[in-house]
């Protein structure tokens, strides 16, 4: 099984640019405007960071189509990286962004948001939803409410143990 | 009026597809007749309708005009869905029915694009699949929960999918140029052969469920009445676009 997160493609790489370092660590403070404890980094959204003379190129990937934090997310990270000179972001589909693509970091933000984190492996099993385990007890005496919940990207679980609703990650 | 360039016929008639299905499962938003329900078909809705905008995108970068300029600012006869998607949702059966038989063509149609040479199309279409994965086990157990509930949820659920069945052969009819698409690769398959995989795999889902075929082999697909793909729509389109569209009629061309 892969390892959670997804290599980012820097161009050129941060020990020979300032540039890049620096949009790194800005990057990092871009949280998703519905979890605040997780970056675009973290849940890997980026797929390059690119330096020309005059900026920076940025790809970053969607998590599901439709979802409405993708304009949100863009703006702001031209805004916060325009120190850095002038900012392109292009929304990219040469790959479909997938949750192996959430780092371990990620992962764990995610169930310390009360979230439960993606569960891995092959989609086509996991759109039926497997156990997951309780962000708040850890319990694995879980069910699954529904695979649809209050945006693209969550599930609504409960856990049997401490008697919580919790959301879940989908997988995708 | 110039002929349409028939990359564009094809991003339309699929963006169309899922915009105005989209729009009609939205419908739904407060009135489902269960609040999981309620919230299923909001957020699937919520993808048709982001599956759309990514269409309209690409085909805005074909077109010149803007994606909203597609979506919102053409005439009843310019929009290129199938008079399915546009009718009326009926009644629970009906919409459910509806969605396991457009997801399941859907999902033939999709496939196809994976393999577009157009590679934007290919790209987006593989994004497409991996979301369409949960509508389609949704559609799935509902037409289960349907089949084998009641008396009056099963023969609501054979009603409806008898009514819809001939709906279908729109699905199926290619835009025009589709000859130029063939050719050139951005399109692999003619649509009228997608109707095969489409059938084989609804009918082993209702012959699993016991629920009668209804009547009309793939053959009668072969020459269906122009519908919809070639801009024929229905009164209730007229209206569904009237009222999808007041708001950005009211001042088109605004910044939101």
């Amino acid at each position: 099984m892969v390892a959670p997160g997804a290599p980012i493609r820097l161009s050129p790489a941060p020990a020979d640019s300032p540039r890049i370092t620096r949009a790194l660590e800005l990057l990092q403070e871009v949280k998703d405007p519905e979890i605040p404890t997780i970056s675009v980094l973290e849940l890997g959204l980026i797929r390059s960071v690119s330096e020309f003379p005059d900026g920076l190129e940025v790809e970053m990937m969607p998590t599901f189509l439709g979802c409405p934090a993708l304009d949100a997310l863009r703006t702001q990270i031209r805004e916060d990286l325009g120190i850095l000179g002038r900012i392109l972001v292009r929304v990219v589909t040469e790959e479909p962004w997938t949750t192996s693509r959430i780092s371990e970091e990620g992962r764990r933000k995610l169930a310390q948001a009360g979230l439960a984190p993606p569960p891995v492996g092959e989609l086509e099993l996991n759109v039926l939803q497997p156990r997951v385990s309780c962000p708040y007890c850890h319990s694995e005496d879980t069910r699954m409410e529904n695979p649809f919940g209050p945006t693209l990207c969550r599930a609504i679980h409960y856990c049997n143990a401490c008697r919580q609703p919790f959301e879940g990650f989908k997988a995708i | 009026m110039k002929p349409m360039d028939p990359r564009v016929s094809l991003l339309l008639s699929i963006a169309d597809d899922e915009f105005i299905l989209g729009y009609r499962d939205s419908e739904w938003t407060g009135i489902a007749p269960m609040l999981e329900e309620d919230v299923a078909l909001s957020s699937m809705s919520q993808d048709e309708v982001g599956h759309a905008r990514a269409l309209y995108e690409l085909a805005a970068e074909l077109d010149g005009r803007s994606p909203d300029a597609l979506a919102y600012g053409r005439e009843p006869r310019e929009y290129l869905h199938c008079q399915l998607v546009e009718r009326p949702r009926g009644d629970w059966a009906y919409t459910m029915a509806r969605q396991f038989l457009y997801d399941a063509a859907d999902s033939a149609r999709t496939q196809a694009a994976t393999r577009s040479a157009h590679a934007p199309l290919a790209q987006v279409a593989a994004k497409i699949l991996r979301e369409e994965k949960y509508h389609r086990m949704h559609g799935e157990t509902w037409m289960r929960k349907l089949a084998h509930g009641t008396q009056e949820s099963r023969s609501r659920l054979e009603a409806a999918l008898t009514e819809l069945w001939p709906d279908l052969t729109g699905f199926f009819e290619p835009v025009a140029g589709e000859e130029a698409l063939l050719r050139d690769g951005t399109w692999p398959v003619p649509m009228r052969e997608l109707v095969v995989p489409w059938w084989a795999g609804v009918t082993a889902v209702l012959e699993e469920h016991g629920l009668p075929i209804p009547a009309g082999a793939p053959g009668c697909f072969q020459d269906p009445v122009p519908g919809g793909r070639s801009g024929r729509h229905s009164p209730a389109f007229s209206e569904l676009l009237e009222e999808m569209t007041s708001v950005y009629r009211s001042d088109p061309g605004a910044t939101w």
